[in-house]
């Protein structure tokens, strides 16, 4: 999942959530009956788990792009001092 | 949100705590119920009255119950727990209350009921356990007293209920029988 689609699944995450908790509230207060409100939120709970948690292909619709290998060769890192290095490496071995 | 662990994670724990809002809204909510219960018990027979050998007074009765709890059944409500108390007041205490009769209601289509019974629990004044040398015992014998419809409303979540009917005009005899 790159970063968009994370944001993207949390958002998602946060509204379903929040939309069948009210919906739940809201049907089980008109009809008068706590189960349902709880198999409704139960149910969107679910249904948001399956949508958001497995890396599905549309959260990775924005790859980062990486700059080309050609370029890294061109722009070497900075080397470590090779005699300081060795001498340390000899006084280990006493 | 990285992994599939971590974004489980925030799944549940948001829904857990939506979870929580949700039960304490469902707990409110019933406090937009206005109940109209209805409550009506007699005194049809006093079966007998007498003094124990310790020297308090019991009494046996025979009630006729009928009430309509119906109204208290929210859609959070378990359960209703009704219990009748006859209370009284004597020299030492200002309120008395002994327990008759006692009873749960599972649902709303049991709460309109009515019963025939004798005092489930004995009807006996406490006097001389509580004060045995300042108390002669009799405190029963032509003593008015209020019978009183108490009831818990036990919700599914949140905020427990308790109130009250209480019928007054009953009496005892003033001599055992």
């Amino acid at each position: 999942m790159d970063w968009q689609g994370q944001k993207g699944a949390e958002i998602v995450m946060q509204i379903m959530l929040v939309v069948f908790a009210i919906a739940g509230l809201g049907t089980g207060y008109a009809i008068g009956s706590f189960p349902t409100m709880m198999l409704t939120y139960a149910g969107g709970v679910v249904l948001t788990a399956l949508i958001t948690v497995p890396n599905w292909p549309f959260f990775n619709r924005h790859p980062l792009k990486w700059l080309d290998p050609s370029e890294e060769e061109r722009h070497p890192k900075p080397q470590v001092n090779v005699a300081a290095a060795s001498k340390k490496k000899a006084s280990k071995h006493k | 949100m990285h992994s599939f662990g971590y974004r489980a994670n925030a799944v549940v724990t948001f829904a857990v705590t939506i979870l929580a809002v949700m039960c304490g809204m469902a707990s409110l909510s019933d406090n937009f119920n206005s109940p109209s219960p209805t409550a009506d018990v007699k005194v049809l027979n006093i079966n007998w009255f007498q003094k124990q050998p310790n020297g308090n007074d019991e009494v046996s009765l025979t009630l006729n119950i009928s009430a309509d709890l119906s109204s208290l059944f929210t859609w959070n409500a378990k359960q209703v727990f009704v219990f009748v108390a006859a209370e009284y007041e004597t020299p030492q205490n200002a309120l008395n209350q002994v327990s008759l009769w006692d009873g749960i209601i599972q649902s709303k289509e049991h709460a309109k009921f009515w019963i025939h019974t004798t005092n489930k629990y004995r009807f006996t004044d406490q006097a001389r356990y509580l004060m045995p040398l300042f108390s002669s015992g009799n405190n029963l014998r032509g003593k008015d007293f209020n019978l009183t419809l108490h009831w818990h409303i036990m919700p599914k979540t949140g905020k427990m209920f308790a109130d009250k009917i209480v019928m007054t005009g009953y009496s005892l005899p003033e001599e055992y029988r």
